[in-house]
């Protein structure tokens, strides 16, 4: 059953990934990168990672991905891109030697490291499924973020606002006044 | 139905393998498209592999700092997200079909 799971949702994120740098139109760009996001839910959902499941939905596939298609929509730039000029000559065959050279090395060594990872062993994470607490996982989580990265969590809290107050900056229009000293 | 139950069970390999390959295809995007939109969302694609890869690690060591670390890096995608599609608003908004190639037009 987990390897049903696993192989179905591998394919909607590989297809969606490919999708997303093969579709001319960044509308459609937009909606195979929705699909890949929801392979990972899926996925995060096999592994027991039930918060980050939801918040992948409604924070990825919900906000983000709506930011991107209003941005497309209100610069009006949803055309069609054509592909099949290449700006720099050897771009693309460079591009794809990089991009297998890179899955070869992580690959190499992930196989490599296989067993060292499974001798490894932590403090033990609590599995709904054992404790049939169905929210043992977020309990879980809660308790680590606030104990031992509350710092991190409200240096994200600064980040948030830093990000907001400098994206209104950035783009406000200078009202009349200020133009005409 | 014992063939079913003797299909091997994926292990946390091969959710890494699946990350590296997504990662793959997230670089490769950003090499080849020249539409910084579409430039953004393989930065996005390559922040889910390695998120992926978080949570298969997590998993197999039985910590959830691993998790925790997903949350994070959710939030700093959100702020980027923010950061660079305002850029690349006040970019579009000067010239409608401006691509990748064309920042070079920046230096003095």
């Amino acid at each position: 059953m987990e390897l049903f799971v696993f192989v179905v949702s591998s394919l909607m994120i590989l297809a969606g990934a490919v999708g997303v740098i093969l579709r001319p139109n960044p509308v459609h760009a937009a909606m195979s990168l929705i699909l890949t996001l929801f392979g990972v839910a899926v996925l995060f959902v096999a592994m027991e990672a039930h918060f980050l499941a939801a918040v992948q939905v409604i924070v990825y596939a919900g906000a983000i991905v709506v930011l991107f298609l209003f941005v497309i929509m209100l610069l009006g730039v949803d055309r069609a891109e054509n592909l099949r000029i290449e700006p720099i000559p050897v771009q693309r065959p460079l591009a794809v030697i990089v991009a297998v050279g890179l899955v070869s090395t992580i690959g190499a060594a992930i196989i490599h490291s296989r067993d060292a990872v499974r001798s490894a062993s932590g403090v033990g994470l609590v599995d709904a499924v054992d404790t049939a607490d169905s929210d043992s996982n977020i309990r879980q989580l809660g308790r680590d973020l606030f104990s031992d990265h509350v710092f991190a969590f409200e240096l994200t809290s600064a980040l948030l606002v830093v990000a907001v107050v400098g994206t209104v900056l950035m783009l406000r229009r200078p009202s009349r006044t200020e133009r005409t000293p | 139905m014992s063939a079913l139950l003797a299909t091997p069970q994926p292990t946390s390999t091969w959710y890494l393998l699946l990350g590296a390959v997504l990662f793959a295809i997230g670089a490769l995007g950003l090499m080849v498209r020249r539409n910084p939109l579409v430039m953004f969302m393989c930065i996005e694609l390559m922040l889910n592999a390695v998120n992926l890869s978080f949570v298969a690690l997590a998993r197999d060591l039985g910590d959830i700092s691993g998790q925790t670390a997903v949350l994070f890096v959710l939030v700093v995608a959100a702020a980027e997200v923010v950061v660079g599609l305002g850029i690349i608003v006040s970019i579009l908004r000067r010239r409608p079909n401006a691509t990748a190639d064309d920042l070079s037009e920046l230096k003095g």
